[in-house]
This record gives C-alpha cells, structure tokens and sequence, in this order.
C-alpha cells in the first residue's frame, strides 16, 4: 500500500465513556487511527482492551445511555460521522461500511429467512425491486460460497452450520458494496479448519472488490496472515501500530513483545515454560493519567507512573509505539530516530 | 514426565460408547441416537498428561464427562487407578470421586453464585471428609496458596473475582480431595490470552508437584502441544489418531490431523505469506446420522472408493502411535486390541 494515498477513514481522539452504577468506565481513550483504501488493518488486543467499542462508536453503534461519545472525530467521505444526523448516519451503515459481529448465531434474527434478511439493506438502501433484490442476493450467496443458494435463501438461520452462518453475515455486509468492512472477531467463533474456509473467502473477496478492512481479533496469528497493518489496544489507548513485518519482527512496546510470547507455537521449536503477562488488564475509572500498563510492565520505571507516554515514531516508516523506554533508547543512541 | 516406564496406566478406557436417544412423536418413541462417543479407547500413565483434541460437536467433552460417569455410559469399560467406573452403582461411585475430578470450561458457570470461596473449596471436603472447622479452614487457606489465590479473599464471592482468578477457585476445588485424575476440559478456553498462559502454568505446576494425571480436553493445538505428552485427535466421536506430542505435530499421519494442523495461523507474517492450508470442504456430518465406512470421508482430500464403504482399521506404528486410515493399510497390520497408544516406550 502507498503511504501517500489519503485515508479513507481517518479517526481523531476518539473517545468513549460508558456510565455505570459503579461510576465511569473509560473505555476508549483518544483513539487515533486512519485506514486507506483497499488496505487490511489488524486489531489486537484483549477483551475489555476497548477494540469492538473503538469500532461500534465509529458508527454509534451503542446504545447511549450507558455509552457516551465524550470527543473526538471520524472523517469518512468528506464528512464527521459523529456530526452528522441521525439519517445521514443510517444512509452509512451498512451501505459504505459494512459490519461483521463476532457470533452469527446471535447477530442474525432467528424469525426471518436468510433471503429476507439479505434483501434488506439492498432495498432500504439501494431501493431494489423485490426481484432486483432477489436476484442479487442469489450472486451475494454465490460470492461466500454458499451452495444452491436459490433453494437456501428460503431457509432460516438456524439450519445453517456456524461456519455458513458467518458466510450469510458475511454477504449481508457485502450487499451494497461498502467501502469499508469492519469484522469484529469474525472467526472467533468458529473452529479452525472453518476459520481456515472464512480466512481464505476473505482474501479472495478483499482481492475481488478492494475494500477495505478492519480486522478485529485477539489472535495474533490470523492478524499475521491477513493484515497489511496491525494496531495494538491496551486499556482502551492505542499502544503500538506499524506495518504487520515490523510489529511481528520488531515490537517495540513491552505489551506487545510479551503478547507475541504468551502464545505458544504449533510449530518449530517448543518453549519448555509459557511467558507469563502477571496481573491484569486494569478496569479504567479514571482518564488515564500514566501508562496503564505499568503494573504489568517488567520494564517500568518512574516516569510511567508520573505521565502517560503518546505515540512516538520509530525507524521504520509508519510504525509508532507509546512507551518512554524508546525515548531513553533515543537519547542513548540518537542515531536510531531518523532510521 | 515423559519417560514412562513399563508402568500399568493409571486410566484405561476401552471401546466407550456414549449415545445420546433422540426422541420423537407423541409417544415420545425412541427413533434414533446421537453417537457422540462411538467405541475410542485409551490409556493415561501416571503423571502423564494426555490432550484430547478435535473442533466442536466431536465429543471430546463427553469423553471427559463419561469417563468420570457425570453420564451413564452406554457401552464399554472405564478403570481408573485399578478400580472400575463405568458399571458400578452410585454408593461405591461415590467412594471413588475423590479420586477423579474435573476443571470446568466456564469458569463463570461451574461456581455457585451465592456461596464463598472458601465455601466452595470446602464442600468437597464437607462431603467426602470429617474435618474439625479448624482443620478445614487450613486445608482451604493451603489450597488457596497452591493456586495463588490471596487468604483474604476467602469470605469473597465468585462475582467479585476475574476469569483468570474464577478458574483458580475451579482448580482449587478439584484439588480439595488430593486426586490422582483430573479432566481439564477447555480450561483455558473462555480466558484471555495473557491469562491463559497464566493458568496453564499454573496447572503444570501443580501436576509436578502433586503428581497429578491429567486428561487435558482442549480446541487450542498450540496450547495442547505446550502441556500434552501424548495427543488424540478426535473426529465424530472417534479417535483417529494418537501418537506422542513431538511425532504428532512433527509429522501427522492421518489426513484430519494434517488439515488441522495446517489450520492453525502462525504468528509470523513472513511464514503466513507462504503457508498453503489444507482447507477442508463443508461442515462435520451430523454424529446422529454419520456417513457409511470412515467418518471423514466426506471432507477428506485423500477419500478412496474403500473409504465410503468400510470403517477403516487401527494401524499400529511403534512407540505408542495408532492412526485409523485406510492409507497405511497397505503397510501395515492391524492391531489387535486398539489401545490408542501403547504407552510403554
């Protein structure tokens, strides 16, 4: 992907706060991040790291209350999707950005048929004719891969596989041909020879259509196959992103150095004791004011508890990383910050 | 831990069979069986941990559930540290449960909601031992310090803890009645990936130092390669192959557990952007209506005409490998008594 090429869609300090019994939850932190056209960007980071709700904010996706959108931006298209009116919104769900959720047994509606469900975004939004919409639906099955798709558009969700299922999803979210897709875990749910199927229908499409992708997920190994960028959360705060090579083979915060050793391989040589990440991630009832990682860190030192380290480049072109250790490393060896 | 000796296994489970009816019409009549567990035997080493690994719907969880009779089992033989399960009645089954436990998959679920902690680590020991209320308050605080739980958070309830620390109550309270066998299934399943690490050392630990034997029930190869010493693999209710960890990953021998295998992403984009899967068509058959002769001949890249008709043969490798596939039955013979592993090397 060319660097220059302007973002399709390009986030700003974003931020969201949920309101519970129990106070404030802070789980989206100034988030910034951008995505080009046609690109892959890789989301990693545990549950509770803020990643679903950074991506379901974009769109508004939550419901308010508890959640509130306290800041920031989202630029796609020429416009601030958190500016705009309600029915400009829902002229931009599911139409230019599509959404894939986590479990496609919960996120399709049990009483409709899979034919109803997937003419519905192409009517509401492209004003199709039934037939239209019918006819188009039986090429969207097509394209996932779903055999007979005439016969099984008349089937209901609960007599397709897991796998299928997510298939449907899948072509639900490629209706109307967005521009941007966002997949929450879309494999999570799914065994590895189906997640296998879904990876593999993915690349294919992304080839096919060229949109773009955000990819969420806690597994670092389809993150590794798939993505073109990857952007770590931790607490709600994004800690590193860069290109997929350079955060796999060069991690420069100690979070995603010890991700990358908690999981043990499938192949190659086998570690006689897993790495261990002691602790926690912290539940964040205030703005962070230090890095919330630092109970964790083996690393930490007196700064991390006084101020809360922001995204600073490294050598490589792109690849950013919050920690002030790389600002220690810079003025020891200052030869390594312009690469 | 891996060099066994010719030692007798601590578990051995011979053809169990777990079929669940299914009824139907008004009558309720018995119309046909769900085959979740169709005739797999094995056998655990002391001290030895065995990973039991296949995708969801395959009844591995139900091996685990039936070999510590939470069912009643429909055909077959189960013994565990000499003393048989699978036919006994409930009074003499009930002498036998401090020998055999199990750590639940959610960890959420498996405790009770209103009881302590250190309620729930006591019942076993309410139930299966007299102890004086001191005596019981410090085999609690004992298990708690095993586990890593902090002492003071024994008046606390399972609510107030994470995933992480919920299922260290789970392992606390299998290890209440000192047992010799314990079935993990998918421990570390519903946890995050820096917890899991955190647990499953936890659980190597604990089999060091208490010389415990594990049946370690799991969807995750990566993580059954870290803590198994031997690994099956299930497919419909059936074993189709066994052979110790580093064969097993090293080279897989039967077709499913290659595609498996070659399923799992690696955490490497340079090796990523090479690795060709072997990707499997269509989905696992129903286990109430399984297909004719082997029971992944309908996914199989490899199928032959014989597949589809006849339910291939354990062939026996050496040093306690055992595929079930037509392909080696050229080559080989067939054994005569299915072990899933001789586990003398």
């Amino acid at each position: 992907m060319p660097d220059t090429a302007m973002p399709i869609l390009d986030v700003k300090g974003l931020k969201t706060v949920f309101r519970t019994r129990s106070g404030e939850v802070h789980a989206v932190n100034s988030v910034d991040f951008h995505l080009r056209p046609g690109e892959l960007l890789g989301v990693v980071g545990e549950s509770g790291s803020g990643k679903s709700v950074t991506m379901m904010s974009l769109l508004q996706l939550l419901p308010s209350p508890p959640a509130e959108m306290r800041n920031g931006s989202v630029m796609f298209g020429g416009q601030d999707l958190l500016k705009i009116s309600p029915e400009e919104l829902r002229q931009v769900r599911g139409s230019k950005i599509g959404f894939i959720f986590q479990d496609p047994m919960t996120s399709l509606n049990p009483v409709y048929t899979v034919g109803f469900q997937l003419a519905e975004p192409l009517r509401a939004h492209l004003g199709m004719s039934k037939a239209q919409a019918r006819a188009r639906s039986i090429e969207l099955l097509q394209l996932v891969g779903i055999p007979d798709p005439e016969r099984r558009l008349k089937d209901y969700p609960h007599q397709f596989s897991g796998g299928m299922r997510q298939r449907v999803m899948i072509a639900i979210a490629l209706a109307c041909d967005p521009q941007v897709l966002i997949a929450d875990e879309p494999t999570t749910a799914l065994d590895v020879t189906i997640q296998a199927q879904i990876i593999e229908l993915i690349k294919e499409l992304r080839q096919k259509l060229g949109m773009a992708i955000i990819w969420i997920t806690h597994d670092l190994g389809v993150i590794a196959g798939i993505a073109d960028r990857v952007m770590v959360m931790y607490a709600g705060q994004v800690v590193e992103e860069g290109p997929v090579k350079e955060i796999f083979a060069d991690p420069q915060h100690p979070y995603t150095q010890a991700l990358l050793k908690t999981v043990p391989a499938v192949r190659g040589p086998r570690a006689e004791r897993l790495q261990v990440i002691e602790g926690q991630p912290p539940i964040m009832h205030q703005e962070p004011a230090a890095c919330s990682f630092r109970n964790r860190c083996q690393f930490a030192f007196d700064r991390c508890a006084q101020e809360n380290p922001a995204l600073t480049a490294i050598a490589a072109p792109g690849h950013r990383a919050a920690c002030f250790l790389l600002d220690e490393a810079s003025m020891k060896k200052p030869e390594a910050v312009n690469g | 831990m891996a060099e066994v000796e010719a030692v007798d296994p601590l578990v051995k489970v011979r053809d169990l069979k777990m079929y669940f009816p299914i009824h139907s019409g008004l009558f309720k009549s018995h119309v046909g069986d769900i085959k979740a567990v169709d005739g797999i035997s094995f056998d655990i080493a002391p001290g030895e941990t065995l990973g039991l690994v296949g995708e969801s719907g395959c009844g591995k969880s139900t091996v685990g559930r039936s070999i510590l009779r939470l069912y009643d089992i429909t055909g077959g033989t189960v013994e565990i540290n000499g003393s048989e399960i699978a036919q006994v009645d409930r009074d003499k089954l009930r002498k036998k449960r401090p020998m055999m436990q199990m750590i639940f998959q959610d960890p959420q679920a498996s405790l009770n909601p209103r009881m302590t902690v250190a309620n729930i680590i006591g019942e076993p020991l309410d139930e299966h031992m007299k102890l004086s209320s001191d005596e019981r308050l410090a085999r609690i605080y004992e298990l708690m310090d095993w586990v890593g739980l902090n002492r003071e958070f024994a008046k606390r309830y399972p609510h107030e803890f994470s995933g992480g620390q919920r299922q260290r109550i789970g392992i606390a309270r299998a290890l209440a009645l000192n047992p010799k066998f314990i079935v993990c299934d998918e421990p570390i399943a519903a946890l995050d990936v820096s917890i899991q690490a955190q647990v499953v050392n936890l659980l190597e630990e604990l089999q060091d130092r208490l010389n415990l034997t594990y049946l370690f029930i799991s969807h995750d190869l990566s993580m059954v390669r870290h803590i198994a010493d031997r690994v099956a693999v299930m497919y419909l209710g059936r074993i189709v192959e066994v052979a110790s960890r580093d064969k097993l990953f090293a080279e897989p021998l039967h077709p499913y557990t290659q595609a498996l295998l070659s399923a799992v992403p690696e955490p490497d984009p340079e090796f990523e952007r090479n690795r060709t899967p072997i990707v499997l068509k269509g989905d696992v058959p129903s286990p109430a209506n399984p297909p004719k002769g082997c029971n992944f001949s309908t996914r199989c890249p490899k199928v032959m005409d014989i597949c589809r008709q006849i339910e291939p043969g354990v062939y026996d490798f050496g040093e306690g490998r055992q595929v079930a596939c037509h392909l080696y039955s050229e080559s080989m013979t067939t054994t005569a008594e299915p072990t899933a592993g001789d586990i003398k090397n």
